[in-house]
């Protein structure tokens, strides 16, 4: 299996999702969009970040990805094959291959199952390998995430967190899936498990060419493990670019404000910080034009009343697929992060 | 004289130790942060500061001051009258700490009424006042909201409001941004230190977020398994940190990793109630321990400007003294 080459996983065109909330008996139902018009590429072998605040949809994304909920528009093809208007049998048979890992691995795992039963659940449903095939499964895959064959009749309860988390990717990895969501994996653990945890899911990455969708708020995190990253705001991408063009050559106002906020370790990488005032805006009624203005400092009439697209802002070639929605960066209005003098 | 000073606190449940004999002094004006995973008894040890352990944890100290006043032998009732207003504290869950059944103005209220009294008007002049201090806006008709109606950060602020409430001359924040999002996170930090510098109080910022505390503390501590195994000046421990547990830590964060490079992550996990080892209880998990750190648990090494409890501690190169 070579992982140079760049097969096309998962693409996604314009994917939507939005929610019908009852007002009253009397008035219209209002409309939540969760998700609003999202599209993008991931790779063989890949890492694609999805970066946020809570309620910016992320999540929602990662359930659309893996068919939890149906979109309410858009194209999602694995493989070329799109997923959404396939048979219900031949969806069933695409879904194995992407998988998904939860950030709760205390409330992700079922408490009444022993770790040999959570493990060969999904071979259960899916496969017809017998008995001693699946125990014999299990326990290879448990030798790959680092978990002992005596946890086989082991309950949840009695792992810590980060091993937990081993055992949620290890159920994750029993359908040899090409795609993993993995939603916020590593933030509800310390840091030293979290590093053990990251660790993991690259030697994984390396050995089953496995592509992930990392679903974070944590930048540091994200500027580690991805190999492309997608900044969130209510729904819509704000910015999308390669980690280098991202974290090196941040262009949006609020990417700008989010890596800003970060805390930094060392004195050198700290930045200027540039304070968002308010929260993020209901998206019940979100606001009109550029979501993002009533925040942001480079705000002007334009921004205001119609709403940015994204696209490309730069011609040459470092910059050749880096997408920005504002109309600041297309204006040129927008200062570069300053570094903090101590 | 320091503002609040702690010799050899223990706090035991049963046969567990969770807090094992700390010592560390907080003075005016400073920020002192404590850091440690989870299980290394920050929370606990800051509880009993508090007074608030309940009846099956027994806390005992060699001495346990605030400005001078023997917190361990004053009377339950004196002590009541510190907690919440001298000493106050913020919790880490702000959506989970305010009760959900009265309106906000209600719950600062009830904190001026306990520890100053006043008249309705008095009170409620004042809770605006405080609201207006930590930055809600429109404080006079939050009053009336309950806490389902806040968001997580309106919420926290909330909770410093009601905290700050007495002017107190030491705050305890146990882990006050966790729940909250980097924009709202950096909103808070700054509100806390604002106010922190305004009034001088001592404030002590618990966390297991190593990068804020390297921005805001003045000096940090680092704790581990119910105690602490090294503490100094947050510039100084954070460069040249010099027990294992700290330099580990550092290492795995993954902003110290170029690229996509493996983390240094440390094997293992922190001893629970029954593998506690016998010698120095990092040492089924450090790279350079010996027998001798296996069979023998070592001492404080320093005064406590900048102590360690190590063997051997690591030289300026990170590596361990012979």
């Amino acid at each position: 299996m070579s992982h140079t080459d760049n097969q096309l996983i998962l693409k996604a065109e314009n994917l939507k999702q939005h929610y019908h909330v009852k007002q009253g008996f009397f008035k219209p139902d209002a409309v939540v969009k969760a998700v609003d018009g999202i599209s993008f590429n991931l790779e063989k072998g890949k890492t694609l970040a999805v970066v946020g605040e809570s309620g910016c949809g992320k999540s929602t994304l990662g359930r659309m990805l893996t068919m939890i909920e149906t979109p309410t528009e858009g194209r999602l093809a694995h493989l070329g094959e799109d997923l959404l208007t396939l048979s219900k049998d031949a969806q069933a048979k695409l879904r194995q291959k992407i998988q998904i890992i939860f950030q709760n691995p205390y409330g992700s795992l079922n408490p009444r199952k022993k770790i040999g039963a959570i493990l060969e659940e999904p071979l259960v449903i899916n496969t017809k390998l017998s008995k001693a095939e699946r125990k014999e499964k299990a326990l290879a895959i448990m030798a790959k995430v680092g978990l002992k064959t005596e946890h086989y009749e082991r309950y949840p309860h009695m792992f810590s967190g980060g091993q937990r988390q081993r055992i949620a990717i290890a159920r994750g990895l029993m359908l040899d899936p090409n795609v993993i969501v993995a939603d916020e994996p590593v933030s509800a653990l310390d840091v030293s498990v979290q590093a053990q945890v990251l660790n993991l899911m690259m030697d994984l990455q390396q050995e089953f060419g496995l592509s992930y969708v990392f679903i974070s708020h944590d930048l540091s995190v994200v500027e580690h493990i991805a190999d492309d990253v997608m900044v969130m705001y209510l729904g819509k991408v704000v910015e999308q670019g390669s980690r280098e063009q991202l974290f090196n050559n941040p262009q949006h106002p609020y990417t700008l404000a989010l890596l800003s906020s970060t805390p930094q370790l060392s004195p050198e990488k700290r930045r200027v910080r540039i304070k968002l005032e308010g929260e993020l805006p209901s998206p019940l009624n979100p606001p009109s034009g550029c979501a993002f203005h009533g925040r942001c400092r480079y705000a002007n009439d334009r921004c205001r009343s119609e709403t940015p697209v994204l696209r490309l802002n730069h011609a040459n070639e470092q910059e050749k697929d880096h997408l920005i929605a504002c109309h600041a960066v297309e204006e040129n209005r927008i200062e570069p992060l300053k570094e903090q003098v101590a | 004289m320091s503002l609040l000073q702690l010799d050899n606190l223990s706090v035991t449940f049963g046969n567990f130790r969770a807090v094992d004999n700390i010592s560390y002094k907080v003075e005016e004006g400073e920020v002192l942060g404590i850091v440690g995973e989870s299980g290394s008894g920050k929370s606990v040890s800051s509880l009993s500061i508090m007074g608030l352990i309940d009846f099956h944890g027994k806390v005992s100290a060699d001495q346990l001051t605030f400005d001078d006043q023997d917190l361990q032998a004053m009377p339950e009732k004196q002590r009541r009258k510190l907690t919440g207003s001298d000493i106050a504290m913020i919790f880490q869950d702000p959506m989970t700490s305010l009760n959900p059944c009265f309106t906000v103005g209600y719950q600062i209220m009830e904190a001026l009424k306990t520890h100053q009294g006043g008249s309705k008007k008095e009170l409620k002049t004042r809770a605006i006042e405080l609201l207006t201090q930590v930055g809600i806006p429109a404080p006079e008709s939050r009053l009336n909201n309950y806490p389902h109606q806040l968001s997580g950060g309106m919420s926290q602020r909330v909770m410093i409001a009601m905290s700050i409430a007495c002017d107190p001359r030491l705050l305890i924040a146990d882990e006050p941004t966790t729940a909250l999002d980097v924009t709202i996170q950096a909103q808070i930090i700054d509100l806390l230190i604002d106010l922190q510098r305004k009034k001088q109080m001592g404030l002590v910022l618990i966390t297991h977020d190593l990068a804020l505390v390297a921005e805001v503390a003045h000096r940090v501590i680092v704790m581990y398994a119910g105690q602490i195994v090294e503490s100094g000046p947050a510039s100084e421990v954070f460069s040249t940190p010099k027990h294992p547990y700290t330099q580990a830590l550092l290492a795995s964060l993954p902003e110290s990793a170029a690229g996509k490079a493996r983390l240094d992550a440390l094997p293992g996990v922190v001893p629970g109630q029954y593998d506690r080892p016998v010698g120095c209880l990092l040492s089924p998990r450090c790279p350079y321990a010996t027998d001798h750190c296996r069979n023998v648990a070592p001492m404080n090494q320093g005064d406590l400007d900048r102590q360690v409890k190590c063997h051997t501690p690591l030289d300026k190169e990170g590596r361990p003294a012979a």
